[in-house]
């Protein structure tokens, strides 16, 4: 029995207008760690105060542990939230902070110094209980926001961008601390966020919304490298997919699968590619140009190499992709269809 | 905020030292002359025996307080002052926060009925007052009409509200009430909208219903704000006289005198200026106890 369940859900904000969510259906994993991932406006937030119960679907069935919840009230539907800007009582102390689930649950009074430090040393912040929250950072803040969440232990964690808060360094340590700690509680997790990094490192598994539409849901790994879709061959990697319109077709390959006919084996398309910008990143290079001739002529190009220093700015060069790592689109719908041969000419 | 305003400071006093005072000797002279000069006068009248039309006066020491005090009206007045100003300021605060909350929800004809109740505050107190004063009119008040249609009394038999001590003390609190809740509303009202929507939304994702997030999380968050309320009122009750004078010019038999209207009818309508000058000084304590607490709480307000 999925723990968070969606039939055709839909929220149409404005009628005659395009609703913000369009028909999702999703079912989720006993305790994964499932990422809603789009560009901004893509619906993310809506679906998942949809499923909190704070926003009420237009159409549509949300299923918590196999029990429709359109009617329940968020209290009802044993979920906890952590909103993007944390939304901690700022008139309370932490401790007070971490304790409200619990006396607004009406749990039993001497239990709630127990759960709390419980809570709160998990999250290593039981030495921060008598402050304020405006006396945290940003870090801090966000820990006690999930010490309250977990307190209750509720059967589903929704968390809307709960790192987008922080600077990128921090950000980094509180995304690995959040990936242990979901590993420890082991409670199924839906976490929003529109950074494919984010959602790459710490999905079990991502949906790719965009416009409120589902395009994908599947491992990062399926993602990545079986698109379903245009949108999502774009969407993810950076720089992204490459496509190439040839015929009835759309042909897409990763700049990373683009590389000096020597390092490539097997069976290749072969282009002549003209070097036009040369960026350094530390660990990769990011080669852009354009190919000399056929199809792809006059169009952008990119790849990504280990390294570049054999390559000059205006050489022309022989690149070529190998035929395996070929991603094909239908070109009316953009989706996925089989390989085929195309010519490149 | 700090860089703000250190950086306007600045500004100003190097472009001329004359500019500040400049600016503010307006409000200087309006408080010397409107404030502190009448107080002082009234310090000095109510050790004296001045009265209306005698060109003489002499220093009477206490006595004027010693006869106050002893005065059944006085300790009435004391007494109405503080029931009206506290029992106001509970009606005021609580209806203004349902009417808050309710006024919170967007719905058609919002702005109208904000309007609505806002008239109040708009219209001139001695307007307001005369309006009530038909309305509880012994003779010709609507809502003894209404009763009576209604078979609750029989017809010139309704109560008298401004005639008799109870039913005008009620009065008076009710019209007090009635014109201090459009502010108190309006006040309330941007305190909540100051408040992120995702407050009260975590809230109920934490389990909290209407009341437990009303009374734990949005009145608690709001205390700055209804200090200001709350305070702004007390000062307004305690200091106005015109409800009372219009409604029933502190009768019946002096039993809805406060304060302010009982020095009024004993220094300018009894010709005792001193004995209403020394009334008066009753209200300075407490004025001042107020304003004490108002500057704490604006002082507070700026540190956050
Ligand atoms: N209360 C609302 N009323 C009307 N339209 C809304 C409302 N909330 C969201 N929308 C619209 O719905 C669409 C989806 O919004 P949503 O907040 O779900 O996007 P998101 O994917 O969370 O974006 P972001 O990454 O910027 O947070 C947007 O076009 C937005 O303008
Ligand atoms: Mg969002």
């Amino acid at each position: 029995m999925a723990v968070v369940e969606t039939r055709s859900l839909t929220k149409v904000f404005k009628e005659g207008e395009l609703g913000a969510v369009n028909s999702v259906n999703l079912e989720t994993r006993e305790g994964e760690f499932l990422v809603f991932l789009g560009p901004s406006g893509s619906g993310k937030t809506t679906l998942l105060r949809m499923i909190a119960g704070l926003e009420t679907p237009t159409s549509g069935e949300i299923l918590i542990g196999g029990r429709v919840v359109n009617e329940l009230s968020p209290r009802d539907r044993r979920i906890a939230m952590v909103f993007q800007s944390y939304a901690l009582y700022p008139h309370l102390s932490v401790y007070k902070n971490i304790a409200f689930p619990l006396k607004a649950q009406k749990v039993k009074k001497d239990l709630h110094k127990q759960k709390v430090e419980w809570a709160a040393s998990l999250l290593g912040i039981g030495a921060l209980l008598d402050r304020k929250p405006r006396e945290l950072s940003g870090g801090e803040r966000q820990r006690v926001a999930l010490a309250r969440a977990i307190v209750r232990e509720p059967a589903v964690f929704l968390l809307d961008e709960p790192l987008s808060n922080l600077d990128a360094k921090l950000r980094a340590s509180a995304r690995e601390e959040l990936e242990r700690f979901h590993r420890r509680v082991g409670t199924t997790t839906i976490y929003v966020t529109h950074d494919q990094v984010e959602a790459m490192a710490m999905g079990d598994r991502v949906l790719v919304l965009n416009k409120g539409v589902v395009h994908q849901l599947g491992t990062p790994t399926e993602v990545y490298d079986n698109p379903a879709d245009t949108f999502v061959a774009t969407f993810l990697g950076s720089p992204p997919m490459n496509l190439a319109e040839l015929s009835d077709v759309i042909v897409g390959f990763r700049p990373e699968h683009f590389r000096p006919v020597s390092s490539v084996n097997g069976e290749a398309v072969a282009f002549r590619f003209k070097v036009e910008n040369i960026e350094y990143l530390g660990s990769e290079w990011i080669v852009s140009g354009t190919p000399a001739s056929g199809k792809l002529g006059g169009q952008k190009v990119f790849s990504r190499l280990n390294s570049a220093q054999d390559l000059s700015l205006g050489g022309t060069y022989d690149f070529a992709v190998p035929q395996r790592e070929l991603k094909f689109f239908d070109r009316s719908t953009e989706k996925r269809v089989e390989p085929k041969v195309v010519s490149w000419q | 905020m700090a860089i703000g305003r250190a950086k306007i400071k600045s500004v100003g006093a190097a472009q001329s030292p004359l500019l500040g005072a400049a600016m503010f000797t307006p409000a200087v002279l309006y408080i010397l002359l409107l404030v502190a000069g009448p107080f002082f006068l009234a310090i000095f009248y109510a050790f004296s025996d001045a009265r209306i039309g005698n060109t003489e006066m002499h220093y009477v020491g206490l006595e004027n307080f010693r006869s106050i005090l002893k005065s059944p009206s006085f300790r009435i007045a004391i007494r109405n002052s503080f029931i009206f100003t506290i029992c106001s300021q509970i009606v005021v605060i609580v209806g203004a926060n349902i009417l808050a909350i309710a006024l919170e929800k967007t719905f058609r004809g919002r702005g109208f009925i904000r309007f609505l109740i806002l008239l109040p505050w708009v219209a001139p107190i001695a307007l307001g007052a005369i309006g009530w004063k038909w309305i509880l009119d012994s003779i010709y008040s609507v809502i003894s009409w209404v009763l009576v249609a209604l078979h609750f009394y029989k017809p010139f038999n309704a109560p008298m509200w401004l005639g008799e001590p109870h039913l005008a003390i009620a009065s008076v609190l009710l019209v007090h009430s009635w014109r201090l809740m459009p502010f108190s509303t309006v006040i309330l009202l941007a305190g909540r909208t100051a408040i992120p929507k995702d407050i009260p939304e975590a809230a109920a994702v934490d389990g909290a219903g209407f009341w437990r997030t009303q009374f734990q999380i949005i009145i608690p968050m709001m205390r700055p704000i209804l200090s200001v309320a709350v305070l702004f009122g007390l000062i307004f009750t305690f200091t106005d006289m015109t409800v009372v004078y219009i409604l029933t010019a502190g009768g019946p038999f002096d039993s809805t005198q406060t304060l302010p209207s009982l020095a009024f009818a004993m220094g300018i309508q009894g010709s005792d200026l001193a004995a209403g000058a020394a009334i008066s000084l009753f209200l300075v304590p407490l004025l001042i106890i107020i304003a004490y607490f108002m500057l704490r709480v604006a002082h507070r307000a700026e540190v956050n």
